[in-house]
């Protein structure tokens, strides 16, 4: 999700899309190559838990664990982190979350794969790595976007990406399972 | 001193002229169109200006003794001055009550050292607890000409009987500060809709009206003379002009802030619109203003209440009721009768010839100490004298009071009218707005 | 009255960023997003770690001129749960109560640094007056005097909305005002003397609910002009109207011969009694705002049925409080004046 638009200032902004740079075929595609790339990475698929991020991530780590089913031929944990609380920019852009967390099974020891849609500047993902640790300890962390474009203002990096998307900061990028649009965003 | 004031419009009882007045050794001594300036006379131009007899205030809290940390007998005189009174009655209710000759003898004295003549009323029973018959009789031989327990009212049916068969032989007049306490519930405000949804106990208006109704009664039945103070409701109006017309001796004042502020005010839980009686309803003071520009009131009369900042700061319910007068009254009893409809007549009448007739302050009354007030504004009276005028516009500030108190309700409130001279026993108390 | 038109007229749509100080000027939307909110903070309650950090690094104080064990941990659980350091003064029970004015304590604990104050009195307006003191400070009223208790009628509210969700397999965000509309609404008890009932009747009026009120003569307000409500002389016929039921407290003075002649007499023609509850409506909901009397407005069989959602509304207090807290805290006023 990107970390410079908050739900409300979305409901109020428009994108215009520039051009289409994935199909949905592509977006598949992409998920279902990450999706080998964890099993690769990870002996012990029984340990895995998807977690989408809230709400942009949230269909990407369905299909990357329906992917996961598939290939490891067995029901994989997912679910879903809401990060609005730990963000640390409430005062800047305060804003109401309309998602909760659901986190169905106990983290402790297990591997975490968060599922984001767009990686920006990388302070969603430290608010959900804070987040996390309050639902327990996982053995490990892992990072998954469908697209990274860039301007990192944190220490983060991805484990696997669907596209990387170099991008100028008067750009957006908008990534659904129906396809990677850029454009700019205007207020409405 | 000469003091001549020039072009003014003068108010007279009944009817209006621009002249010039002049004033020397504490008296009127001309009052003509054109008069010639006497060598070393102060020449004051008012052309535009109102030129009446000087305000007399028929209920002041001067607080002193036993509350100087609000006001004292100086400080009141001096906001007095500026609000352009030359008189006024300092109510009883200090700490401990003017029930005594001595106190009331005290406060006259501290009145006399100030450039006003303060009249005193006295307390109507010993320590205001509308028990026991304070000594009414010495008290009137010192000068004293109304008695209340104002603060509360008499509670007591029987007692106001006695205290009013006792004073009508000796001339003097009882003034009551008509609640009922058991109805007003030691209640803050308005009893009504506002008083409902903010959670705030009430004051009936009948808690007033009961009272009102009661002592009219105790008139006819005790021949007595009855003086109504600070009425609040319509009710209450309408049941004393309907007494005087039977001819029953009953006179009474509304309060600068019952006929500006309604109980609405409260709404904000600012404890500086606290009083008792309470800010009554819009329709109330629709008719009291009525009321006042029809001739039924006698008087406008402040309840200048002042209180120390502190405890204005409580909670609403907590704080003390009571609010400033003096200095804002003028200004809003103009606004109240019409501000640019405002019959000059009937300004002069209700701030000071009804109040000085009241008080019993005239030429022709029974004077112990003081000079005469109300006057016709001619040649020979005694110089209390106010300059108004209608025309200045400006802003009410609860830093810019000579009251030792703050409490105004009328902070930031645009005005119109003010006050710019005041000469009390022939001397310039107020010089274009200032004290001197 | 031309004022109470104006108040409803000049309705917040929103609490962000503004102070909490009554309900009753309140939109639907505004109810509604704190609603929404707490049905999020149910869900940190959940969790072994209950604690987000919403508020870290902000500081809350809690002072209660009125001793309420109840709400001041209900508040204060809120607040430590968004990670906020509270500044805990029973004002009640020290020192500062005699003789310092509201200002002066005031003055002195926003020289400490603060963000809000959540700010209990037994005088009605205290909280409009600290707002006056400290205009840079959210203000919350958790109580003042007769006049509101508005995260309690908040909590009401969603409480309701909580068991009729439940019942239609729904997420309450999902329902909007639907719940409410034409929801029968029933207070009863002492109206006059409830800070509750004025921030009850606000709430559910303003999500669309039909409200009515029982009460002795004597325990009716003096005026109900512009109160969103109808009176119900007679408690039964109420009871057999109402979806909702909303028992009051009864304070054991008023209930000895200043108001009614005596809690037995009340017990009689106002308290819900097992007799009385058997005319409930099906799927009725009973609620009281704690401490119950047991056996003066509610007889202690009552309390404990299963139509009593009693113990919810305390739980529901912390997700509520929280919502408030978070909402008022961290919104910005620019965005949302109405």
């Amino acid at each position: 999700m990107d970390a410079h638009a908050s739900p409300t200032s979305r409901a109020r902004d428009t994108f215009v899309a520039r051009s289409l740079l994935l199909t949905d075929d592509d977006v598949r595609r992409a998920v279902r190559r990450m999706a080998h790339e964890v099993v690769e990475r990870l002996r012990d698929t029984e340990s895995l838990v998807v977690l989408g991020l809230q709400t942009g991530g949230v269909p990407f780590a369905q299909l990357l664990s329906a992917s996961l089913a598939d290939i490891t031929s067995h029901d994989v944990d997912q679910g879903t982190l809401d990060v609005s609380f730990y963000r640390d920019d409430l005062d800047r852009r305060p804003f109401v979350a309309s998602t909760t967390s659901r986190v169905p099974v106990d983290l402790n020891d297990r591997v975490v794969v968060l599922v984001d849609d767009v990686l920006f500047t990388g302070r969603t993902i430290r608010s959900a790595l804070n987040a996390l640790a309050d639902f327990g300890r996982p053995r490990a962390v892992q990072l998954a976007v469908m697209v990274d474009r860039g301007h990192r203002e944190l220490p983060i990096r991805p484990d696997y990406v669907g596209k990387n998307l170099p991008t100028s900061l008067s750009e957006e990028i908008v990534a659904t399972v129906a396809g990677v649009w850029i454009g700019t965003r205007t207020p409405a | 001193m000469i003091i001549v004031l020039r072009r003014g419009l003068v108010v007279g009882p009944s009817s209006t002229r621009v002249a010039d007045v002049v004033v020397r050794d504490g008296r009127v001594v001309d009052v003509a169109s054109t008069v010639e300036v006497p060598a070393g006379a102060l020449e004051i131009d008012v052309e535009g200006r109102w030129v009446g007899p000087g305000f007399v205030d028929l209920h002041t809290h001067l607080r002193e003794p036993g509350g100087e940390a609000a006001e004292t007998i100086e400080s009141g005189a001096r906001a007095a001055a500026v609000g352009g009174y030359c008189a006024l009655v300092a109510m009883p209710n200090t700490e401990p009550a003017l029930d005594n000759a001595a106190l009331v003898s005290y406060v006259l004295d501290q009145g006399a050292q100030t450039p006003l003549d303060i009249a005193v009323a006295g307390a109507i029973t010993l320590g205001r607890e509308g028990r026991h018959l304070a000594p009414i009789a010495e008290l009137a031989a010192l000068g004293v000409r109304l008695f209340t327990d104002d603060g509360t009212g008499v509670q007591d049916a029987a007692v106001m009987r006695r205290a009013l068969e006792y004073a009508r032989p000796l001339g003097v007049r009882l003034a009551q500060h008509c609640e009922d306490e058991s109805l007003a519930n030691a209640g803050s405000m308005n009893e009504g809709a506002v008083s409902s949804r903010l959670g705030l106990v009430g004051r009936p208006a009948l808690a007033e009206e009961l009272m009102v109704r009661r002592d009219i009664e105790l008139v006819r039945l005790t021949g007595a003379a009855v003086h109504f103070l600070h009425l609040s409701t319509a009710r209450s109006v309408a049941m004393v002009s309907a007494a005087r017309r039977e001819g029953l001796d009953v006179t009474c004042e509304v309060a600068p802030h019952h006929l500006t502020l309604d109980e609405g005010s409260c709404a904000g839980f600012d404890a500086h619109f606290k009083v008792h009686p309470p800010l009554r309803t819009t329709k109330d003071v629709a008719a009291l203003r009525h009321a006042l520009r029809e001739g039924e009131i006698d008087a406008v009369a402040t309840d200048h209440a002042p209180h120390a900042p502190e405890l204005k700061d409580r909670a609403f319910d907590e704080a003390p009721a009571g609010m400033l007068g003096l200095e804002h009254a003028a200004a809003l009893a103009y606004e109240a009768l019409g501000a640019s409809s405002c019959d000059p007549v009937r300004f002069f009448e209700v701030m000071s010839r009804g109040p000085a007739r009241v008080a019993r302050l005239r030429a022709d009354d029974d004077r112990v100490r003081h000079g005469a007030h109300g006057g016709a504004v001619s040649a020979g009276e005694d110089a209390n004298l106010v300059v108004f005028d209608p025309r200045i516009e400006w802003t009410a500030s609860r830093d810019q009071l000579q009251s030792r108190a703050r409490n105004t309700p009328y902070d930031a409130r645009p005005l119109r009218g003010r006050v710019t001279t005041t000469i009390a026993g022939g001397r310039l108390v107020v010089h274009e707005g200032q004290l001197q | 009255m031309d004022r109470d038109t104006d108040a409803r007229v000049n309705q917040d749509h929103s609490i962000r960023g503004r102070n909490l100080l009554t309900l009753d000027t309140l939109s639907d939307r505004a109810i509604l997003e704190v609603l929404d909110t707490a049905e999020l903070f149910v869900e940190v309650n959940q969790r072994t770690i209950k604690k987000v950090p919403a508020l870290k690094g902000r500081v809350v104080a809690s002072l209660f001129y009125e001793e309420s064990t109840r709400t001041r941990l209900s508040f204060e659980t809120a607040a430590k749960r968004l990670s906020a350091d509270v500044l805990s003064l029973a004002v009640a029970s020290s020192s500062v109560k005699k003789g310092e004015s509201l200002r002066d304590t005031i003055a002195t604990i926003d020289a400490l640094g603060i963000d809000a104050v959540v700010l209990r009195h037994q005088s009605s307006g205290a909280a409009h007056q600290v707002a006056g003191y400290v205009p840079h400070v959210r203000v919350i009223n958790a109580g003042d005097g007769l006049h509101q208790h508005p995260t309690q009628g908040l909590l009401d509210a969603f409480t309701v909305r909580q068991v009729l969700a439940e019942r239609a397999h729904a997420r309450g965000s999902e329902t909007g005002t639907e719940l409410f509309e034409g929801l029968h609404v029933l207070i009863v008890g002492d109206i006059r003397h409830s800070r509750v009932a004025r921030s009850d009747v606000a709430a559910f009026a303003a999500l669309g609910a039909e409200v009515r009120v029982a009460a002795p003569g004597t325990l009716l307000p003096a005026s109900l002009e512009g109160w969103p409500v109808e009176v119900v002389d007679d408690f039964d016929e109420g009871l057999q109207w109402a979806d909702v039921v909303g028992v009051l407290r009864l304070q054991r003075e008023r209930g000895t011969g200043s108001f009614v002649p005596s809690l037995a007499e009340f017990t009689r023609t106002h308290g819900l009694t097992v007799e009385r509850a058997r005319r409930l409506r099906p799927g009725a909901i009973v609620m009281h705002p704690g401490p119950m009397n047991r056996g003066v407005e509610i007889d202690s069989a009552v309390a404990d049925l299963p139509v009593a959602v009693v113990e919810r509304q305390v739980s529901n207090g912390v997700p509520i409080r929280m919502a408030v807290l978070y909402l008022s805290i961290t919104g910005d006023p620019k965005e949302t004046r109405s």
